[in-house]
């Protein structure tokens, strides 16, 4: 049987939650910002993963089916919204596009 | 033991891509190496028991999710990221900070609480289990996510498609619209 603490999985995660949140901060490709947020819900998906074995339960894996399916949905509609704002003008730099009315 | 090792070659595999996408300047080079870093992390989902979510995540991540990203990045032609302007470039000194306190904070609290806990031989990820609790106690938010996801592709659609598409498809009745058409096709 697999014998690897917990907390090294939760270390792994907390890790990847890290980069993502410094990708977000640090980056202006709106596309990359939504990598990054995957990035965050996926270690929030391994910290759920973790703790569903660790507590021998299934609601976390209920719940990282979930997180899944919302992923999903918000990546389609944040996609078509940095589509529609690309064709008004012509950038995906969130730096250039910080007003909310034009 | 070979679990063990498993779980650090994977740990490493997943860190250095999740590095890369952070750090690359290509956006395409970026989503590749998102699809490395999901990789690794099915193989930590593995390790953990959770077989159906593996495999789900790698159908769902890789199979969907990046493609959808790598197309958006082709249809729009995004440029390399050039050198932040003014303020921007010191975002960096921002984020460093914030990235690593966070991660302190967090590191610290799993490494001083779950030290004598061992993942366990449990069968509480497989697909039996997981698909008894789907069908039976949560069958009703697996009701509602499938709204959820429709209400998105209605959203998605709605979001992407040109506003006087409309007006082309439709037969011209009257001059004003006849030369509005006209325009249309003109622009695009």
């Amino acid at each position: 049987m697999p014998a690897v603490p917990i907390s090294h999985f939760l270390i792994l995660s907390a890790v990847l939650f890290s980069l993502g949140v410094l990708g977000v901060i640090i980056r202006r490709n709106a596309i990359v910002i939504f990598m990054c947020i995957e990035l965050m819900l996926n270690a929030v998906n391994l910290t759920f993963l973790a703790f569903s074995n660790y507590l021998n339960n299934v609601e976390g894996q209920i719940f990282v089916f979930m997180v899944m399916v919302v992923a999903a949905a918000e990546v389609a509609v944040g996609l078509a919204i940095i589509v529609a704002i690309f064709r008004l003008r012509e950038t995906v730099h969130v730096d250039e596009i910080k007003l909310l009315k034009w | 033991m070979v679990a063990t090792a498993l779980f650090y070659i994977f740990a490493a595999i997943a860190t250095a891509g999740a590095i890369m996408v952070v750090a690359q300047r290509n956006p395409v080079y970026s989503a590749l190496y998102l699809v490395l870093t999901l990789f690794a992390l099915a193989g930590e989902y593995v390790l953990l028991m959770a077989h159906f979510i593996a495999i789900v995540h790698v159908a769902v991540y890789a199979g969907a999710i990046v493609v959808l990203f790598l197309f958006v990045i082709m249809l729009l032609n995004v440029r390399l990221e050039e050198r932040a302007p003014d303020a921007f470039r010191y975002m960096i000194y921002a984020g460093l900070p914030m990235a690593a306190i966070l991660f302190v904070e967090m590191g610290y609290f799993a490494f001083r609480g779950f030290q004598q806990a061992m993942v366990q031989g449990t069968r509480v990820g497989l697909v039996e289990s997981i698909g008894r609790a789907l069908f039976s106690q949560y069958v009703l938010p697996f009701e509602v996510a499938s709204i959820l996801l429709l209400v998105a592709m209605i959203g998605a659609l709605y979001l992407s498609k040109r506003k006087l598409e409309i007006v082309a498809f439709k037969r011209p009745r009257s001059k004003k619209e006849r030369l509005k058409v006209m325009m249309y096709e003109e622009e695009h």
